[in-house]
């Protein structure tokens, strides 16, 4: 069973009274455990792609199936569920709460849930990016690269079947950024999440096991084959 | 695939209390700003839990005091003093009877006291310094008593005089008759001549000492005593009370402790209204009393609904605001999986939160607040009310608070349920809030029924309710009108080539986020209750000054006898003053319409004509033409045709007594039967200074019946006012004069009196709209923040942003005090045209005094609020802000 099936997938938006067509007929199927990066210069269609396999957004035609669910037959309510249940996401500039604390920002997740013990599962979840002392603090309080490590902590909070990264280290130095990455791609190892980056830095787009490239909203290349020989190696 | 397998009502949700949690915590970096904007709403709590509580004290002391508002037990009142022989015998049957031992003699009788009093309107002179002036007289005798008691009025509660042992002397002559007599004078009338107890004050000719000046009598508010200033005397001069004057004669009736006396008027009751003779009970008096009072503390709980409603107002605009800031948060938890109306709950939890600690803090302030208001009405209050915690006012306070603060911050929370996760992703998506919500609607309708709903529940009236909640709307409509057009006039009309400093603070009024709608409404209203207040005051007193100036009389006499009238003319002659106008006056009763009586109107459910049409005392002129303040409505003028009197009545009167042309009056002329016919009805003008009537007879009916004369001159100045009443007191001492000078004064000084009630309340108003603008500044600082300190950043000197803020908080404060004034002179202008129909010229300078408070309030209040961003380096002040 696919983890993530984009079918035929069209996005059009409407500005100024004229029709702007940014994502045409992409698709792809991922499985369990796979990573995966989307990249293309800006305006691509890179965010958008990521929105609608997200549920944060509903296609103009296409389906996309998470977990094999058909999300754009979900209102928007169902969708958060369906986020809450098997989705977490990293964002470029962190969206941290920022009335919260560190702790109590991992906690969000699980609270949702409903699930007992969450400020014990957040607290295992900062020490293991290594904050577990500044849980008490407020995002204010935190360097980018601390907050960014707070939201990977928030991200794997819920045990997801899927992770969207748009981004993850856009807003950071290249030091920092080489932490985050890290510690992003063993945690995914580690609960073998499968892993979709949207990204325009190569680099990190080569540590994923698959790239699709899009331009004009349109997929110019897809490395699936790459997988098989990477994993050959 | 379709997705059969998917319930999103299998998945575990978070529990009520996550929500409270999450309101908590997200509330934890913005709590003083919640608490600000909550702020608006404590003093509407607070004037509304400080005027309810009031109420409840008022309304439980007049129900302990009833009995000090009569000074008796029953009080029955007549104008003929030869019905008092009637009182014995119709009591007798009625009241239990007791054995009693008295100076060694068993009586068996009623038990019941009671004391007499003749009251008259009369001139009373001053001699230390020639004053005088028309005051009441009161003339109290010895109590009567069946079983011996000597005591007299007041039976209970406390004539406040000074000294006190003037009551005791009072008491004492009752009895022993001393020379001079005694005389009480209300404090009012001595102030007014700077007479002092020891001085004489001479009444129909007669000297009397004054021993004591009464601060208050039970039952009578210093208001009264402001319009007819009272003084006591245990004896009057006959000639005083000749027929044709306006005596009116009271009994105060005490019994024995236990007497039921309700049950007493029940029996006697119809038989004492045959007779002509009025009763009035505790209860009555009560009633009367609570529903009066009543009715003020309802009117003044509406004037606090206002103040209350203004902060709703703030409320709602400062939730929107904080709503605008809260959207990224939202979108985040939204992305994490909560569902649209968890969202909106957590907001909705922390707006409900805020609003019962903004009602609590206002409960507990108005609390506070209702220990000064009988002070503030004391001048008005018959009692003196015991101040206690209300405890209904306090949970109605609350409840209102809470109920409101969830009613009015609903309409931009409902966004919350909107927001897209999408703004996770994308800073510029914004299309999920741009289309307008369908429940706004609800919102609304909920926000006028509850409106309805309140004024409904402290008025008891619905038509009153809804037209209160009409004319608020409007009120409102109108100020957002204006303020709207001032801030489409600002851009229409924008100064480019003004200065950067100008051109940045007018620019402000209207760019986005801008205050100058909710502060024109808030603070426009404040400006226009206190200027309206001023307006209005100016308008009455411009009337009664109206009918002082030119040729129109200005000094009335009257309770002139038939042979008086030449002596009085003859004075007025003298003293080379005109006769502008005399008229005969003719005292008499209703004794039927159509044939039908009294009583038996009252038992035909058709159209019946009021109870005190059969009642009332009316007074009558004859003539058969009308004068200049008269107009002819239908019929004719009055006449007489084919041995038939044809009468005018008054047109309002008429309908009220539902009257038709043609209907047949039988009146009661002192004794003498004559039958009327309704011949015609006629307007008239009572604002002028004329003796109007609501009954006219043509002439050749009443010459011959007993009547007192009224004759109206102008005297050019007060010394010629003091000399004619002068004269009239040693000359003709039962005739009275109304010097136009002294009604003018005694207008305004009730309106003095008035509008300091009024103006307290409009405090409310006043300042829940500065705390609106402090909570605005406050919300909306942190926008302002990044301007300044870009401002900054670009080379702006503290000088230029200060000047900037001065400027725009100035404007503001403008724009809303004008606002608010030109409401108001609309308004008063629409009273002076149709309802006073005087020619309108408003007061310019409070207008102006009124105008500069407000803005100079607005700016000092906008730029504390922003002192931060002038003494703080830039970068201090970002690195604090969340």
């Amino acid at each position: 069973m696919s983890i993530l099936r984009v079918e035929n997938l069209t996005k059009t938006y409407t500005s100024g009274g004229r029709e702007l067509t940014v994502l045409h007929g992409v698709n792809f199927t991922l499985e369990p455990g796979d990573t995966f990066a989307i990249v293309g210069p800006s305006g691509s269609g890179k965010t958008t792609l990521l929105g609608l396999c997200a549920g944060l957004d509903r296609a103009s035609s296409g389906s996309v199936y998470l977990n094999d669910i058909r999300l754009d037959t979900l209102n928007e309510d169902q969708r958060a569920a369906i986020r809450n249940q098997y989705v977490g996401f990293i964002f470029q500039n962190f969206q941290l709460l920022p009335t919260l604390t560190a702790l109590e920002n991992v906690m969000v997740p699980l609270e949702l849930r409903g699930e007992k013990g969450a400020a014990k599962t957040a607290q295992a979840l900062l020490d293991r990016v290594g904050l577990g002392q500044r849980g008490h603090h407020y995002p204010t309080q935190l360097s980018g690269g601390e907050q960014q490590r707070v939201s990977l902590a928030r991200a794997f909070a819920n045990r997801p079947k899927l992770l969207f990264a748009d981004e993850p280290t856009g807003n950071l130095d290249a030091d920092t950024s080489a932490t985050v990455v890290d510690l992003l791609f063993e945690l995914n190892r580690e609960a073998g999440t499968t892993l979709v980056l949207v990204t325009h830095d190569m680099e990190l787009a080569s540590r994923t096991q698959r790239i699709i490239r899009i331009k004009g909203g349109t997929v110019v290349t897809d490395t699936k084959e790459r997988k098989s020989e990477r994993v050959e190696e | 695939m379709d997705s059969p397998h998917f319930q999103t009502n299998l998945l575990p949700r978070p529990d009520a209390g996550w929500l409270f949690r999450m309101a908590w915590r997200d509330s934890r970096r913005s709590r003083q700003r919640l608490l600000l904007f909550m702020s608006a709403i404590v003093l509407g709590i607070a004037a509304l839990v400080a005027i309810n509580s009031f109420g409840d004290n008022l309304a439980q002391s007049i129900d302990d005091q009833a009995r000090e508002l009569l000074g008796a037990d029953l009080v029955l009142s007549t104008n003929d003093p030869k019905k008092e022989k009637l009182f014995y015998p119709l009591l007798k049957k009625v009241t239990p009877t007791t054995s009693q031992t008295i100076n060694g003699l068993n009586v068996v009788d009623s038990p019941y006291e009671y004391t007499n009093e003749i009251s008259f309107a009369s001139m009373v002179s001053f001699p230390k310094n020639q004053g005088v002036r028309l005051a009441q007289v009161k003339n109290l005798t010895l109590g009567v008593s069946n079983f011996g008691s000597q005591n007299s009025y007041p039976y209970y509660g406390e004539w406040q005089i000074v000294p006190q042992s003037a009551e005791k002397l009072w008491r004492d002559q009752l009895q022993k008759r001393p020379k001079p007599y005694y005389a009480l004078v209300d404090d009012a009338l001595m102030v007014q001549f700077g007479a002092q107890v020891g001085d004489s004050v001479q009444v129909g000719g007669v000297s009397y000492k004054i021993i004591g000046r009464v601060l208050k009598t039970p039952g009578q508010s210093t208001v009264t005593t402001t319009v007819a200033p009272t003084v006591f005397l245990p004896f009057v001069a006959e000639d005083l009370l000749q027929r044709g004057s306006r005596v009116s004669y009271k009994y105060y009736f005490r019994f024995t402790d236990g007497t039921d006396v309700e049950k007493i008027i029940k029996q006697v009751g119809p038989k004492l209204e045959k007779e002509g003779i009025n009763y009035d009970t505790v209860a009555g008096r009560k009633k009367q009393t609570g529903r009066a009072f009543g009715d003020l503390t309802k009117f003044l709980s509406l004037v606090a609904f206002v103040a209350l409603l203004l902060g709703c107002v703030g409320v709602a605009s400062a939730v929107q605001l904080y709503v605008k800031e809260k959207i990224a948060s939202v979108a985040i938890l939204r992305t994490l999986g909560a569902s649209g109306r968890q969202a909106f709950l957590i907001y909705l939890i922390q707006t409900a939160i805020m609003g019962f600690l903004g009602a609590a803090i206002g409960a507990l302030v108005g609390s506070a607040i209702q220990l000064i208001l009988p002070r503030i009405f004391s001048n008005f209050l018959p009692v003196t009310v015991e101040t206690s915690l209300s405890f209904p006012a306090i949970l109605g306070g609350l409840g209102t608070g809470l109920l409101i603060s969830v009613l009015f911050s609903l309409l931009p929370l409902l966004a919350i349920r909107n927001v897209s996760p999408l703004r996770a992703i994308r800073n510029s998506y914004e299309d999920d809030l741009s289309g307008r919500d369908p429940l706004r609607w609800l919102v609304y309708l909920l926000v006028i029924a509850f409106m309805v709903g309140f004024a409904y529940l402290q008025t008891q009236n619905l038509m009153l309710a809804i037209g209160f909640t009409g004319g608020l709307l409007l009120a409102f409509g109108i100020l957002t009108a204006l303020g709207l057009g001032l801030i489409w006039l600002v851009r229409r009309f924008f100064p480019a080539s003004w200065s950067y400093v100008w051109r940045q603070s007018l620019a402000n009024l209207y760019r986005p986020n801008n205050q100058t709608l909710i502060l024109v409404t808030s603070i426009g209203l404040g400006a226009f209750l206190i200027a309206t207040l001023y307006l209005t005051q100016g308008l009455l007193l411009g009337q009664v000054e109206l009918s002082a100036s030119g040729k129109q009389p200005n000094m009335v006499l009257f309770d002139i006898q038939n042979e008086q009238l030449g002596g009085v003319k003859k004075l007025v002659a003298e003293q080379k003053l005109p006769v502008l106008q005399q008229v005969p006056v003719v005292t008499m009763r209703l004794s039927d319409i159509n044939g039908k009586t009294d009583h038996v109107n009252r038992n035909d459910t058709t159209a019946r004509p009021p109870k005190w049409a059969f009642t009332r005392e009316y007074r009558v002129t004859y003539r058969d033409t009308l004068i200049s303040s008269e107009k002819l409505v239908s019929g004719k003028a009055p006449y007489q045709a084919d041995g038939a009197v044809y009468i005018s009545v008054e047109k309002p009167f008429f309908d009220r007594m539902h009257l038709k042309l043609g209907d047949t009056l039988n009146f009661n002329v002192q004794g003498a039967p004559i039958q009327t016919i309704v011949g015609g009805t006629r307007d008239v003008e009572w604002n002028r200074v004329q003796t109007n009537f609501l009954v006219v007879f043509p002439s050749g009916v009443l010459e011959q019946a007993p009547q007192f004369h009224v004759l109206m001159t102008r005297v050019p100045n007060n010394q010629v006012s003091a000399q004619l009443q002068r004269g009239l007191v040693s000359q003709f001492p039962n005739v009275s004069a109304i010097d136009l000078g002294l009604i003018l004064k005694t207008v305004d000084e009730i309106l003095g009196q008035i509008s300091f009630v009024i103006q307290f309340m409009a405090l409310f108003s006043i300042l829940t709209g500065l705390l609106v603008l402090a909570s605005s500044v406050v919300i909306s600082k942190f926008q302002r923040l990044r301007e300044s300190v870009l401002l900054r950043t670009l080379g702006a000197s503290r000088e230029q942003i200060l000047s900037i803020t001065v400027l725009e908080y100035g404007l503001l404060g403008l724009l809303a005090a004008l606002s608010g004034i030109v409401l108001s002179i609309a308004g008063t202008w629409g009273l002076a045209q149709f309802v006073f129909e005087v020619p309108y010229k408003p007061a310019v300078l409070p207008l102006v005094v009124v105008a500069s408070l407000v803005t100079v309030m607005t700016i000092l209040i906008g730029v504390f609020n922003s002192r931060e961003v002038l003494s703080r380096p830039p970068l201090d002040v970002l690195r604090a802000e969340v």
